[in-house]
């Protein structure tokens, strides 16, 4: 009885860790890692629903010049601080200055390039 | 002193059952209330929706930066929910004022040029045809964000099929990464067809 229970009280445990290890990505998430890690810092995560709460699509995606791919603006640290891309609004200005790096460089390690949370990265392959 | 053993190890073991049964009860009231579908693996489980960034997989949880962004589930709070993607109406939230979003980096925000006609597009298949509403979209988008890059601004040059929006292409550039995915059919196929002679 005892080892039975013990037995089931692992498997318990088990079992309430498997969904606890499956996380969701807020929808429309991008990473970026095209040059991060290598440059030596924590992938870019960019949440689409924080800024579409304030700004309407083309304001990045035509005024500010931002590719609808990720990873494929080609957008550097060096260009944000002349003032494109990110580096329109975050500049302690309109929004936090990029002095804040870990806001945004808050990915974990070995994060790819990509957008997430939608249909495409859920399930057990691409359609 | 034999006795007394087999007692107290009949107490344990029936402890022990009553433990292993409020457990059992515990966990299976645990599944029922995070989703009745839990088996479905591809179904978001409601609970954890618009996790917290720490929680979310994507962000470092060690990283102290993870810890100071605003969580999703405290930002859409106010907003009318919907049943997919951000779980937000993101249109809906716009029209009613609940938000309002700015279409230039001015602090002064001009009104969006706003266009509104609808594209009917008959579909081969059995499901209503597709209506594509310029407004909702002008009130995001520009012009130039799909015309003329992803689609030809003219009757006709364009063909669209769902492979190809699953594919990220057309209106899978926004339709199943930003915008509301695709498993929400009859949002664009909202015309029913008109019924023939011979139905």
């Amino acid at each position: 009885m005892k080892r039975w229970s013990g037995r089931l009280l692992t498997m318990f445990v088990i079992a309430g860790l498997v969904p606890a290890v499956v996380a969701w990505a807020e929808y429309a998430d991008v990473t970026i890692n095209t040059q991060s890690e290598a440059e030596g810092v924590a992938p870019v995560i960019f949440p689409h629903w924080f800024h579409r709460i304030r700004f309407q699509c083309s304001v990045c995606h035509v005024d500010l010049d931002i590719r609808m791919g990720a990873g494929t603006t080609g957008i550097t640290m060096e260009k944000l601080i002349d003032g494109q891309y990110c580096g329109a609004c975050h500049n302690g200005n309109i929004a936090w200055s990029i002095d804040n790096c870990d806001l945004c460089h808050s990915g974990r390690p070995g994060l790819e390039t990509g957008v997430k949370g939608g249909h495409e990265t859920m399930g057990p392959g691409l359609y | 002193m034999t006795g007394i053993n087999m007692r107290s190890l009949a107490v344990l073991m029936i402890a022990g059952g009553l433990a292993l049964l409020a457990m059992l009860l515990l966990a299976s009231l645990a599944e029922a209330q995070s989703d009745p579908n839990r088996f479905n693996r591809l179904m978001k489980p409601a609970a954890e929706r618009n996790a917290p960034p720490p929680e979310d997989g994507i962000h470092d949880a060690d990283s102290p930066g993870t810890h100071l962004l605003q969580t999703p589930r405290e930002a859409f709070d106010a907003l009318p929910d919907s049943k997919s993607g951000n779980y937000v109406q993101w249109n809906a939230a716009m029209d009613e004022g609940l938000i309002e979003p700015r279409n230039s980096l001015t602090m002064v925000s001009t009104p969006p040029i706003v266009l509104d006609l609808n594209i009917v597009r008959e579909v081969k298949g059995s499901m209503p045809d597709v209506v594509y509403p310029h407004k909702q979209h002008t009130q995001w988008l520009d012009c130039s964000n799909c015309h003329p890059a992803i689609f030809i601004p003219q009757k006709g040059a364009n063909q669209i099929s769902m492979a190809s929006i699953l594919l990220g292409e057309k209106c899978g550039v926004c339709h199943g990464k930003v915008a509301f995915p695709v498993s929400e059919c009859r949002r664009c196929h909202s015309r029913p067809k008109e019924q023939t002679a011979a139905n």
